[in-house]
């Protein structure tokens, strides 16, 4: 398919509109992602800004899961991987040889497609950041489990179990149960890869609720399939094909107006 | 000339048609009585030893088999020991000191095999690349298919003069010895099995784990071996059953006196070294052929149950990851 | 970081500390394990090496076709090979249809039933049994009831057993039971592994459930099947215990075989000379070790040689066997 390049790389996009001008917690900067000898990414650029919702949307295989997963540098755990590019994070390189990918995955926390507790109890899912920190005294502990179930709005529900096992909740609670385990080792940032694909429509409702919540205090990027749900949540909106990034505006202006035909070919399901 | 296929099978069926449910009625009948063979043999080795095991008990009261009086040469008092000493005017039958032997041989070697083989089982599932992998997981397999023999042979005559100099240990074969050997015996299968047992837990949790910031070593101790861990004990478990029933390395490396003792630096003999020494010299229908009989079924019926053990466990670890 | 809703006093990370203990303490225990596993590879590259050297040098073509003479101290072991063939030969024609056709009633007919769960909980439990347990029904069943029994109906003195006595036929059939696990469990894996399309285009065709195994299953299975056949061998070959009281000696003087009608042919009621009995007699019991020490490394070298041959080519083939299914689809 071919595509108008050049001119709508919009390589720094002013937001139009009412939203102030927002420090960018994540800078990504000509990034090309290499899986092996599969291209997936291509001279992606594309800002976060901080404390708000980019939502990042496209057909199946155009890189979606590619790109966030190469801001929290995940991808490498399972695969060999190769990058040209840069990808910023307040400004520091993440690539960079001195960055510690340790702290990096702290600071950038990932909420995954399928809820993927580990098999322990409620509290050592969400103790287990904190654990790797070095945090043992009980008492901070459980202050922390509880602000972070709290934080996902799963508190409630599971108070009275934390010693059960999480295998035991239903998936929507499980997944609640990744956010708050994300949380409780205080990221600045939260990734979601299609956090609700696997999910009711009751509990997409309970998480998109939530995510308006977090974003107060965390900048998330979350990749949908599911456009009305970037309608719903998102400040900005990114279209990816091929492993390239199309348009990025601000999601109403995406929804409405949105300035490449490919781009509104897909938001009205022309393919996808 | 087309052929009408059809009618020519509608020919063949007919014909064949009656005898051919009975034909494979009577394979599927015949085939299952293969399968019963297995029962059968299970059961008689079961049924066997416990049959002439018990006649032991009729020859032999049952307090023998745990201690007998003994007249001390040195103080010349009746004393209570527990010897196993089959053949002499006063024939002693305790068999505690051959289940201490069994136990003095069985848990240093499986101690020293689960630190080595969680290890490699480790090592082969989470840090070796694809390439090591594929030379060393053959090489493993490789000492599993070590005969017992070589190895028992090996420790005889190499192993005992080493350790003989490093511990300066009274006793050339000991314990210690027999420990030794079965472990080597005992590595591969408690590395094999951790090792599917690692791989059998899914890359989410991995990806959990370095998503929150875990470093390698901090993911595997912290999320995939507590994950993994039913599967880990059972292999231990296992590794424990098979080292009770060793025979051939304990018989040529662990010694030859069957006394009770605490100490690994020490000669100990083993239910199962008891039995291969012993039966060729025994006249079928003495007490002592009995005897033999019920230390074997006393073996079968330890190992049975650790081997039961193991598969529970095992089991216990299929199920909680299929959540 | 805006609005910090963390309460002050919890900190959860302090990137401030200059040594990282996490990522020291991490390499030390990749290392560690990378040490364990060195230390088992080298262990084994150790003890392989010694008997390798220690042996060859007894290794010559006499001392593989010869008698052994003087008491051991010289002369070949080629009756222990020979006894050794016999045996395992003899074995895998009692074990193998057996485990196969046992294995083919597990995976193609049995499905969950109550009698096929017995059966395989059976078959874990041969698995597990002590080899010395083996050989102690083997003498108590096979010898001394079987082999009596059959002395006393056809009226053979006791005082000269024909059939209650230690043979290499009991042997055979002690070690049999004992690799029967082997056999079943890889025909198993041989068979599971042959997609369930194969099975299902054979009867799409109104093939019979035994048509379909014999001709559309079993020889996708074959290499499986052989792979199961070489490791009992290898099994077989190496297992001493089973053998111990059941038919093995230590010096023979003539090779089990007789003759029928002028034709040389292996006797089965006879004792045998096998390779692991006659290295455990001669490292236990030789009078004169000085002379004996080489004979023993070089039975081993013989002995290690023929398993690790055995389990190699299992290997290999197992991996031929795994690329040539792959190839197909």
């Amino acid at each position: 398919m071919m595509l108008e390049m050049p001119a709508l790389q919009f390589a720094v996009a002013p937001m139009v509109g009412s939203q102030p001008a927002a420090n960018n917690k994540v800078e990504v900067r000509e990034l090309t992602f290499h899986y092996g000898l599969v291209r997936a990414l291509h001279r992606v650029n594309l800002q976060i800004p901080e404390c708000r919702v980019t939502a990042i949307i496209g057909p199946s295989g155009c890189g979606k899961s590619t790109f966030i997963k190469a801001i929290n540098r995940i991808a490498e755990v399972t695969d060999a991987v190769r990058i040209e590019g840069d990808v910023l994070l307040d400004g520091a390189s993440v690539y960079s040889r001195s960055i510690k990918l340790v702290d990096l995955r702290r600071r950038v926390g990932m909420v995954f497609q399928r809820p993927n507790p580990f098999p322990k109890s409620i509290y050592d899912n969400i103790a287990y950041g904190p654990r790797l920190h070095g945090i043992r005294e009980r008492r901070l502990l459980d202050a922390i489990v509880e602000q972070s179930l709290q934080q996902a709005a799963l508190w409630e529900e599971v108070k009275d179990r934390l010693a059960s096992s999480a295998m035991d909740l239903s998936g929507g609670q499980q997944q609640r149960l990744c956010i708050a385990r994300t949380l409780a080792v205080q990221p600045e940032a939260i990734l979601m890869d299609e956090p609700c694909s696997a999910l009711d429509p009751t509990a997409t409702g309970k998480i998109e609720e939530l995510i308006l919540e977090l974003k107060k205090d965390y900048t998330i990027v979350i990749v949908t399939h599911n456009m009305q749900q970037a309608a719903r949540v998102s400040d900005q909106t990114a279209f990816f094909l091929n492993g390239e990034l199309v348009e990025v505006s601000e999601t109403a202006q995406m929804f409405t107006k949105p300035v490449q035909k490919v781009t509104e070919n897909y938001i009205t399901g022309r393919f996808g | 000339m087309a052929v009408d296929i059809r009618a020519l099978i509608a020919q063949q069926s007919a014909r064949r048609q009656r005898g051919q449910e009975l034909r494979e009625w009577l394979i599927e009948r015949f085939l299952l009585l293969n399968g019963i063979v297995a029962i059968v043999l299970i059961a008689l080795i079961f049924i066997f030893l416990f049959k002439e095991g018990i006649r032991a008990l009729e020859a032999i009261p049952l307090h023998r088999f745990i201690g007998s009086e003994v007249r001390s040469f040195l103080t010349g008092q009746k004393e209570f020991r527990m010897i196993w000493q089959p053949v002499s005017t006063d024939p002693k039958y305790s068999i505690v000191p051959l289940v201490v032997g069994s136990l003095m041989v069985a848990i240093p070697g499986t101690l020293i095999a689960t630190i080595f083989g969680i290890g490699i089982g480790v090592y082969l599932s989470e840090v070796a690349s694809e390439r090591v992998r594929e030379i060393a997981k053959p090489i493993i397999e490789l000492l599993a298919g070590i005969p017992t023999v070589v190895l028992g042979f090996f420790c005889l005559t190499v192993l005992a003069t080493l350790v003989q100099q490093l511990f300066h240990t009274t006793y050339r074969l000991n314990a210690l010895l027999g420990g030794i050997g079965v472990a080597l015996v005992i590595i591969p299968v408690i590395a094999s099995l951790t090792e599917d047992a690692l791989r059998m837990v899914p890359d989410d949790i991995r990806e959990a784990s370095y998503a929150l910031g875990a470093n390698r070593w901090e993911t595997i101790w912290r999320a995939l071996l507590p994950a993994a861990i039913s599967g880990v004990s059972g292999a231990v478990i296992l590794g424990v059953g098979r080292a009770l029933g060793e025979t051939m390395i304990v018989l040529m490396a662990a010694g030859n006196a069957a006394l009770v003792t605490a100490n690994i630096f020490s000669p100990v003999r083993t239910m199962t070294a008891t039995i291969a020494a012993e039966l060729g010299a025994v006249d079928q229908g003495s007490p002592h052929y009995y005897a033999l009989f019920l230390v074997g079924a006393l073996l079968f019926t330890i190992t049975f149950f650790v081997n039961l053990a193991a598969e529970v466990v095992i089991n216990r670890a299929r199920s909680k990851l299929k959540l | 970081m805006t609005a910090n809703s963390v309460q002050p006093g919890i900190v959860v990370a302090a990137p401030g500390g200059r040594i990282d203990w996490r990522w020291i303490v991490s390499e030390f225990y990749l290392a560690l394990v990378r040490g364990l596993t060195a230390l088992v590879a080298l262990f084994l590259g150790w003890i392989l090496w010694r008997i390798f050297i220690l042996g060859q040098k007894a290794v010559t073509w006499e001392f593989l076709t010869a008698a052994p003479r003087h008491g051991m101290e010289e002369g070949g072991i080629f009756p222990a090979i020979f006894g050794t063939v016999c045996i395992v030969v003899l074995m895998i024609v009692f074990a193998l249809p057996l485990g196969v056709l046992s294995a083919i009633y597990l995976v193609e007919y049995a499905g969950k039933g109550a009698i096929a769960r017995v059966i395989r909980a059976a078959v874990n439990n041969l698995a597990g049994v002590p080899s010395i347990v083996f050989g102690l029904f083997g003498v108590g069943f096979f010898i001394l009831f079987i082999g009596r029994g059959l002395d006393t109906v056809l009226g053979v003195p006791a005082a000269q057993p024909l059939f209650g006595q230690p043979a290499m036929l009991w042997a055979a059939l002690t070690l049999a039971i004992l690799v029967l696990p082997v056999v079943i469990v890889s025909t198993q894996e041989a068979l599971i592994a042959v997609p369930a399309s194969h099975r299902a285009g054979s009867f799409a065709m109104g093939a019979t459930k035994w048509q379909t195994v014999r001709r559309a299953v079993l020889p996708q299975a074959r290499a499986g099947i052989l792979t199961g056949a070489i490791l009992s061998i290898s099994r077989g070959a190496g297992e001493t215990a089973p053998i111990l009281f059941t038919g093995c000696a230590y010096f023979l003087p003539t090779l089990p075989v007789t003759e029928i009608f002028g034709v040389p042919v292996v006797n089965p009621l006879s004792q045998f000379m096998e390779l692991s009995y006659h290295i455990f007699i001669m490292a236990t019991q030789s009078t004169n070790v000085a002379k004996t020490l080489p004979i023993q490394y070089g039975t081993t070298l013989v002995l290690l040689g023929l398993t690790f041959l055995l389990n190699l080519s299992a290997i290999l083939l197992r991996i031929y066997f795994r690329r040539s299914l792959r190839k197909r689809h």
